[in-house]
């Protein structure tokens, strides 16, 4: 009769260890995405349609854009609601500054994005002349669903970062850019 | 306190008919360069030197009591060689629930002497006017800038100011 022969315990496996292989790029675009959390201030009437897709309605902490933070210091998505004025363009270029990297720009509504009706000697024609913008979204206001929808777009540009580079807007060489890929 | 929300200052006609202008054609008769009316609104035009005086005046007087100034702005016209700005004052009585407009006609680069002794509102009006149009009020405790930034260059309201393209970016 032969004899049994003696399991001897080895330490976890591969599969009693939940070990998962991935790029540190993936594993950090992925918190990065998954938890942009947006300065609060608002310039003008677009701030009410964010304040609306913040609020139960359309509650955007469904999505782990969680707390509007009242610090520039702790925020990382700058959503630049309303009209940027000759006067007031300082102040949001220094609130910008402020903000730790990684950070993002979202110019929201006409205004944001090109001056919108203002086109005159007070207004800032379009946000991008001061910030670097990574999402229009447009509308006079846009809706609810158009701000996520611009955040989402946000989210896939995100993803395909490269990280630990110097420049930290770098985009993947592959990567075939927001509205290509859908988030799953 | 009660009152009477029935009362009328004045109906709208004939710009003589209004107490304003009545009190300064007995008074001021001399320094008064213009009268008329429009939409039942009436005004007068006065001379920028004795402006000052006559707006005292109609503060003070009991009968007018004129003692809100209500707005107090400017008019470009560059076609008006002499007097191509106007500053309008506007002046409603809370009491008398009575409107009064006064106008001076300034050439360009002529200052002005500052309302805001008479009402201290004037100090913030007289700055946007010289914030847009450029007029200087004379003894004026803070002749800044109000709306535009300090390093602005240009007065955005005058009709020569280009509508575009004039803030380089």
């Amino acid at each position: 009769m032969r004899k049994k022969p003696t399991r001897v315990y080895k330490g976890p496996g591969p599969k009693e260890a939940n070990i998962l292989l991935t790029s540190a790029s993936t594993v950090i675009n992925w918190a990065q995405r998954s938890s942009l959390w947006p300065l609060t201030f608002g310039l003008a009437c677009c701030a009410i349609e964010m304040i609306s897709a913040a609020a139960a309605r359309y509650d955007m902490a469904r999505f782990g854009w969680e707390v509007f933070r009242a610090s520039p210091r702790q925020a990382d998505l700058m959503i630049v609601a309303g009209t940027v004025t000759n006067k007031m363009a300082p102040v949001v270029k220094k609130l910008y500054d402020q903000m730790a990297e990684p950070k993002w720009v979202l110019a929201m509504g006409s205004c944001a994005t090109c001056g919108g009706i203002f086109q005159t000697y007070s207004v800032v024609p379009g946000v991008n002349y001061i910030l670097p913008v990574d999402v229009y979204v447009p509308g006079c206001p846009p809706r609810p669903e158009a701000l996520i929808h611009g955040i989402m777009t946000l989210q896939m540009k995100i993803d395909g970062q490269v990280n630990f580079s110097a420049n930290p807007r770098k985009i993947k060489p592959g990567f075939t850019g927001p509205g290509r890929r859908e988030i799953v | 306190m009660t009152v009477n929300l029935n009362r009328q200052g004045f109906t709208g006609g004939e710009p003589e008919k209004h107490p304003a202008v009545g009190a300064i054609r007995r008074d001021f008769a001399s320094a008064i360069v213009e009268v008329g009316s429009s939409c039942g609104q009436v005004w007068v035009t006065v001379q920028p030197e004795r402006a000052l005086e006559i707006l005292r005046s109609l503060k003070g007087d009991p009968e007018l009591d004129l003692e809100f100034l209500s707005d107090l702005t400017a008019v470009h016209w560059p076609g008006r060689k002499g007097a191509e700005f106007e500053v309008v004052f506007q002046l409603y009585s809370i009491s008398k629930n009575l409107r009064f407009r006064l106008k001076v006609q300034l050439e360009e680069g002529k200052e002005m002497e500052t309302a805001s002794g008479i009402w201290m509102t004037a100090d913030w009006l007289e700055r946007e006017v010289y914030d847009m149009f450029g007029i200087q009020f004379k003894g004026h405790p803070d002749p800044r800038r109000i709306l535009n930034p300090e390093q602005f260059d240009g007065y955005p309201l005058r009709k020569e100011f280009p509508l575009r393209g004039r803030v380089r970016w």
